[in-house]
């Protein structure tokens, strides 16, 4: 029994624990990258699941060889409850799977405030997607469709919406979606740190060719992204005086 | 020779065709639905086929391909696992359980049962239909309205098997409350008509919600309203709040009747009761209370306020503390026990482990931050797979192999009953543990092919190697369902010793199972062991 409210009591700090980690953390002002930290949430709760349930199975194991009938007619010999057992027996486990689940919905909200909030100085793309393409509007009026060029090192949030159906812009190395809509403006935010390519791909069922609705991430040096979007910039710019000519 | 015997086919099927009997009707359901679920079942053989290798593989259409998708998921629910539940369990299990001579309805109980096949006969006409429905069971607008495949008659298969289970819940909600025999009292349920009453309240609360988005659908769709068109002041999102108020609640109509029959299974080949069983009848009931309030964890990444992402991801993750004591309860009727390892335990031993790790991975669908990536991936389908899908279909197939004796009068091959259990078991994890792999990585659900994800092709494979290996094993349990039938041994009344009530009936039971209502005043369904 003592053992019990031991391990009940290490539960419940280990909530306050993270909760303050949580303080604690907020007053940082450097950008926290939610990949990064996804992925030590989900290593701690890999392990917190993993343990739940490989006792579990170890229970069920050693129950079904001790307890295996030996004899045909045998039966069982359940035990009796008291009234205080039959409590014990809710109330315990009830107060450490809350223990646990709290815990976790603590450390969930945290991460979840560093999704959900964009980093200020963020590059800002507009995103309207359609069946079946991403198409990317950039600050300075550059349109792209299927990439999307970022300057590595600096936070990007994507401002979205749709042209017909429901579709989600999902990109798996940074552990990050969103579903874009007709009628709604929603947002996600990445953290190129690294030049780099990462797949876009589409994550709500949108027709047809829902599986080929996909693109790329291009996170370049400073300089290379500004001499892309200058040039792009430039070619707007020749199309245009083009257009006025003829 | 032949003409008596024709003539007595054609009474006997007069007599199943225009049956109010519980049983009979229950065995009707069981038959319909085990059609959904082989041909649904080739649906997923032909999903796994097309995504072995990156590029098409089957069909270079992907159209047909979503078909294939959306007839999956929609049978296996609403034609499979829903109506053998719900339909075959809790139709041929309660009366006999509370000591009833039939449901409270009879009549209505066959009107539900006809609606059920109308239902399934529909859902199969969708192979002959020139438009068939390519937006998946979910069927979210804008696509579904402006989709070339037909939307009405994906409504009307929803509206007509939502009705035939509206009327069978208010018929087995009728008959638990006013039917038991003298001296059944609520304390003395079996957990399976515990657990079914719940589900059937949740069912009777959320099945009108889901009828109504349906038919707001084809309103939108055909007559010109715009509900979920933006464009007219309407919202995409209603659409999905209403879907998964009902859908989310579904998951526990699934979930609840098959904890039960496994509770009835494990209790029986342990010969054991059920642990602490008070606590969990009330783990049940918390579970039907808490199903309405969790459905926002479907839509963590579709632009919903954040206040209600959180919310209900707290509530999603605490809905595992009721779980959790009912999971205490199982598996602490094995303490003490005397264990039998009988085909029927097995399906329910492997329906535990499946759930086990099914609940245990929902646990990162429910951390939103967590979700956002394994959102819409494999990873997701891989939980519900364990947690509902297969393992339902385990907790089907214990039920089947249970009460097959009882049904038909006729004993399973151990032998080869436990094969299938066996190549079964070892397909479903090889199938959807790797599929947790793949998903984790990123390949998003719904895809028809994957090439800007060559990398995946590996596990693709791996993954319908296992489905096929579990297809294996569902049909040498089909083999030995046929083989029982026709030269099944005998069986006797009680052939696995249980204490509980419909195994006092004779084998098969006749019409009104018993003779005289038995009297439950002594009567005790877990009542095994010294210490009574």
């Amino acid at each position: 029994m003592l053992k019990r409210f031991g391990t009940s009591a290490l539960a419940v700090l280990t909530v306050l624990g993270a909760c303050s980690g949580a303080w604690a953390s907020a007053a940082g002002g450097a950008i926290k990258n939610p990949a990064a930290n996804w992925q030590h949430l989900w290593d701690e709760m890999l392990l917190d699941i993993t343990i739940i349930g490989v006792v579990f199975a170890l229970i069920i194991i050693y129950l079904l060889i001790r307890y295996r009938r030996t004899q045909p007619d045998q039966e069982g010999n359940p035990p009796v409850l008291s009234l205080a057992a039959q409590h014990a027996w809710v109330l315990i486990p009830v107060f450490l799977f809350m223990a646990d689940d709290l815990f976790l919905a603590a450390r969930g909200w945290n991460l979840w405030n560093d999704y959900r909030s964009v980093p200020a100085g963020s590059y800002e793309v507009e995103l309207k997607a359609q069946m079946w393409s991403f198409n990317f509007k950039h600050p300075n009026g550059v349109e792209e469709s299927g990439t999307l060029h970022v300057e590595a090192g600096k936070p990007v949030v994507v401002r979205m919406t749709s042209a017909d159906v429901v579709h989600s812009m999902f990109i798996p190395d940074f552990k990050v979606k969103e579903d874009s809509m007709p009628g709604r403006v929603t947002y996600l935010w990445f953290y190129p740190e690294k030049s780099g390519e990462h797949v876009i791909t589409c994550a709500e069922y949108c027709g047809m060719m829902h599986s080929g609705m996909h693109g790329k991430v291009i996170a370049m040096p400073k300089d290379q992204f500004q001499a892309w979007a200058d040039a792009e910039k430039a070619k707007i710019a020749t199309a245009n005086a083009e257009g006025g000519k003829s | 020779m032949s003409a008596p015997a024709q003539a007595g086919f054609g009474k006997v099927l007069k007599e199943w065709i225009f049956t109010c009997d519980h049983k009979r009707v229950g065995i009707l359901y069981l038959i319909g639905s085990l059609a959904a679920f082989l041909v649904a079942g080739l649906m997923a053989m032909l999903i796994r086929v097309e995504l072995s290798s990156v590029g098409p593989t089957l069909t270079a259409n992907p159209g047909t391909y979503n078909v294939w998708l959306y007839f999956h998921g929609a049978a296996m629910i609403l034609g499979f696992q829903i109506p053998a539940l719900t339909g075959f369990l809790a139709n041929y299990l309660i009366p006999l359980q509370i000591g009833a001579k039939d449901v409270a309805f009879p009549r209505l109980n066959a009107l539900s049962l006809w609606l059920f096949w109308m239902g399934i006969v529909l859902a199969l006409l969708t192979f002959v239909i020139p438009d068939p429905p390519d937006f998946m069971w979910t069927a979210y607008p804008p696509y579904s309205i402006i989709s070339s495949g037909n939307t009405a008659f994906y409504t009307f298969t929803v509206l007509i098997m939502g009705f035939a289970s509206i009327a069978g819940g208010v018929n087995l909600i009728t008959t638990i409350i006013y039917m038991r025999a003298p001296g059944m009292t609520w304390s003395k349920l079996n957990m399976f008509v515990w657990c079914t009453f719940a589900a059937f309240i949740v069912q009777l609360i959320f099945v009108p919600v889901l009828g109504t988005a349906v038919t707001m659908l084809t309103f939108d769709k055909y007559l010109g309203t715009t509900f979920f068109s933006p464009g007219s002041g309407g919202d995409v999102l209603l659409y999905q709040n209403l879907f998964w108020f009902y859908s989310h609640p579904a998951v526990y109509v699934i979930l609840l009747p098959f904890l039960g029959i496994v509770f009835d299974v494990v209790a029986t080949f342990a010969r054991n009761r059920v642990f602490n069983y008070k606590a969990a009848v009330y783990g049940a009931i918390a579970v039907a209370l808490m199903s309405g309030e969790v459905w926002i964890h479907h839509l963590y990444a579709s632009g919903m306020p954040d206040w209600i992402r959180i919310g209900m991801m707290i509530s999603t993750i605490l809905i595992s503390v009721p779980v959790g004591v009912m999971m205490i309860s199982l598996v602490g009727t094995l303490y003490r026990g005397a264990i039998d390892f009988k085909s029927p335990m097995l399906w329910a031993l492997g329906c535990m482990f499946l759930f086990l790790i099914g609940g245990l991975t929902g646990i990162p669908n429910a951390m939103s931050a967590i979700d956002l990536h394994i959102h819409d991936t494999h990873f997701v389908v891989a939980h519900f797979h364990y947690v509902m899908a297969v393992a339902g279909t385990f907790a089907v197939m214990a039920g089947v192999t249970y009460l097959f004796p009882k049904m038909f009068g006729k004993m399973c091959n151990e032998g080869i009953s436990k094969l299938g259990f066996v190549v079964t078991f070892i397909g479903a994890n090889v199938t959807f543990f790797s599929m947790f792999f793949v998903g984790l990585q990123g390949m998003p659900r719904r895809y028809f092919d994957y090439q800007q994800f060559p990398q995946f092709q590996g596990l693709n494979q791996l993954i319908t190697v296992g489905a096929f290996i579990m297809a294996l094993g569902f049909l040498i349990v089909l083999i030995s369902w046929i083989h029982a039938l026709v030269a099944g041994k005998k069986a006797v009344d009680n052939p696995w010793g249980s204490r509980s009530l419909e195994w006092t009936t004779s084998t098969p039971p006749g019409p009104g199972n018993w003779a005289e209502v038995p009297d439950c005043t002594n009567f005790d369904p877990y009542g095994y062991g010294s210490n009574k």
